[in-house]
């Protein structure tokens, strides 16, 4: 994926973030491909959510980060949402106390005239039970909800970029598996995905390439499938040390 | 106290009541949307009240001179971050928002000022320069420092408040004034006599509370609005920024503010100063409503309206004392109820 590809999506070189004097990304560099799935794997608190928050202009961060070549190291949150980068964070960040269709409506806030209708659309039909809530309140949702709500209204802002933070979060194991499915059908509209997880077994089995990050710095990078053949990987992240089979990462 | 009494108490009450509704509403919607607790909103009222009554006299009001000083500053702060954020391209068209609209409001009013227009027109008009002072203050005070603390955020309005207020007695002079009532008809209805004047208060504040909660339940504009208040983060994820929605609500608030000023003119003589204490009203009531609620701001403030007419009947030299003491109550009482709760 490094080296001669087609135009990347997102292009980090040597993005730092520090909280204070407390560096918690260090030197990342990485590329998403337009309509192919890149997965950050890595322990708690290893500084995945840290690097999405400064790709997305959340957090001020040092380095260069590219969107089709054009440079969005300036640009803030709403500027880099206009144009196409979108973060799903971890939190969800809805709008309790709207309803679903405002929620979603809101999500094309940055897109003129009548697109939205389309946007809505094309939601509903990746996310029917959506559709079926339409006119409850986004605080009334259920968690998997939640997180089809807060997909859905990245989607509606037409991202090229699509970061997501931990999409599995909290959610029961055949809701995670829906969710990921929704997400690798994503691929064929052509949107870039930046995929960070802690569960890996997941991450990786929907993701063309990989990165461990490991205490701010990427420890080995590759193809998800020789990823998950390496041995210090699955040790660390697969769990295979332990048993043959592990459950799906905790919750919470 | 017979009936008659009570009930032109109740319609005085009342009439003051949806005049600190409107500022209540105001407060909240500052409050909400930018954490801004906003003392200046009293300034704006003084400033729709003389601007109008300027108008009235066939002279221009202040409004005009401040307008333009206060978009030149506005203009210059625009055009620094502007250059510093290395957007040149995008400055004629800013420039035009901050600068050209103020100018344009400016001169039409200077322009309207000796032509004796229709007092719908001279209300329009008044309402405009004072609108467009409300994003023009945001702008300059509050944008910069839009990040910082309630408390900090605070300290800057007090400040403001303050500026505004010598900037009034600069442009308006010290003299009050008053504007004349829109109607002197009367009516009676079950043996009680109404005023005209009271009853078009009333229904003037109505209606502008249902113009805003229609604007929030079905424009995209107001959706964000409601967005950015529920979640600060999410509404910058959808794109929503908060320069904009801070600008597009002072716009809502300072007219509102404004309204009052027009509605008060003909109540009371109104000097550069006397906004705050018009003001300090609404604020109760938006307390009441925990700086939060719009209903129970409105409610609070019509309580207020109404403390505020039977005290002055039963203890005139108190009714401040009394209507400031009701916050004392509220507070205890919100402060053992309400639960703390986490971000989420």
């Amino acid at each position: 994926m490094n080296g001669v590809t087609l135009r990347d999506a997102l292009d980090v070189r040597d993005l730092c973030v520090a909280y204070g004097k407390v560096p918690a990304v260090r030197d990342v560099s990485l590329q998403v491909a337009p309509g192919s799935i890149v997965t950050v794997i890595g322990p708690n608190g290893a500084g995945k959510t840290t690097l999405l928050a400064a790709i997305a202009g959340l957090l001020p961060a040092r380095g260069v980060v590219r969107c089709f070549g054009d440079l969005a190291t300036a640009w803030p949150v709403e500027e880099r949402v206009r144009r196409g980068i979108v973060l799903v964070p971890e939190r969800r960040e809805l709008f309790g106390s709207m309803s679903v269709a405002d929620n979603l409506r809101l999500g094309a806030f940055t897109r003129r005239g009548e697109q939205h209708k389309a946007a809505i659309a094309d939601v509903y039909r990746r996310f029917p039970r959506l559709e079926e809530r339409r006119g409850q309140l986004a605080a009334t949702l259920s968690g998997g909800e939640r997180q089809m709500l807060a997909l859905g209204r990245a989607l509606m802002s037409a991202p090229r970029v699509l970061l997501l933070d931990e999409p599995s979060l909290g959610l029961a194991p055949l809701v995670v598996r829906d969710i990921f499915s929704i997400i690798a059908a994503l691929r064929s509209t052509g949107v870039a995905i930046l995929l960070v997880e802690q569960n890996a077994r997941a991450a990786l089995a929907i993701a063309d390439y990989g990165y461990v990050l490991e205490s701010g710095q990427i420890a080995v990078e590759g193809e998800s499938a020789s990823l998950a053949a390496n041995p210090r990987v699955a040790a660390a992240y697969l769990g295979q040390a332990h048993t043959a089979r592990t459950p799906a990462a905790p919750p919470g | 106290m017979d009936l008659s009494i009570a009930a032109f108490l109740v319609q005085d009450g009342v009439t003051n009541g949806a005049i600190y509704a409107l500022l209540a509403l105001a407060l909240v919607l500052v409050f909400t949307v930018t954490r801004i607790i906003w003392i200046p909103s009293g300034e704006f009222v003084t400033y729709g009240t003389l601007t109008l009554a300027g108008l009235q006299l066939g002279k221009p009001p202040g409004t005009v001179g401040l307008l333009i000083g206060v978009a030149v500053v506005a203009a210059i702060v625009e055009t620094i971050a502007t250059l510093r954020a290395r957007e040149a391209r995008k400055l004629p068209l800013r420039l035009a928002v901050w600068l050209g609209v103020p100018l344009a409001i400016a001169a039409a009013v200077w322009w309207a000022a000796p032509r004796g227009l229709p007092l719908a027109l001279q209300i329009v008009l008044a309402l405009a320069a004072v609108t467009a002072l409300g994003p023009l203050i945001y702008r300059i005070a509050y944008q910069p420092i839009a990040d910082a603390s309630v408390l900090v955020l605070l300290i800057v309005s007090v400040a403001v408040h303050f500026a505004l207020t010598g900037l009034g007695l600069w442009f308006f002079g010290a003299e009050g004034s008053r504007t004349p009532a829109f109607t002197g008809a009367s009516f009676t209805a079950g043996g009680l006599t109404f005023s005209a004047q009271s009853l078009l208060v009333v229904v003037a504040s109505l209606v502008l509370i249902g113009l805003l909660y229609l604007l929030f339940g079905r424009t995209l504009y107001g959706k964000a609005l409601h967005a950015t208040a529920v979640n600060r983060i999410g509404a910058r994820l959808v794109g929503i920024s908060p320069s904009f929605a801070g600008a597009l609500t002072f716009v809502l608030a300072a007219l509102l503010c404004a309204f009052c000023g027009v509605l008060v003119g003909p109540i009371t003589t109104v000097y550069y100063d006397s906004g705050f204490l018009v003001s300090l009203k609404g604020f109760v009531g938006a307390i009441i409503g925990g700086l939060v609620s719009y209903p129970l701001a409105a409610a609070g403030a019509l309580l207020v309206g109404l403390l505020e007419s039977f005290s002055s009947f039963w203890a005139s030299a108190f009714k401040e004392v009394i209507v400031f003491t009701l916050i004392i109550p509220v507070l205890l009482w919100r402060s053992l109820t309400s639960r703390h709760h986490d971000e989420e």
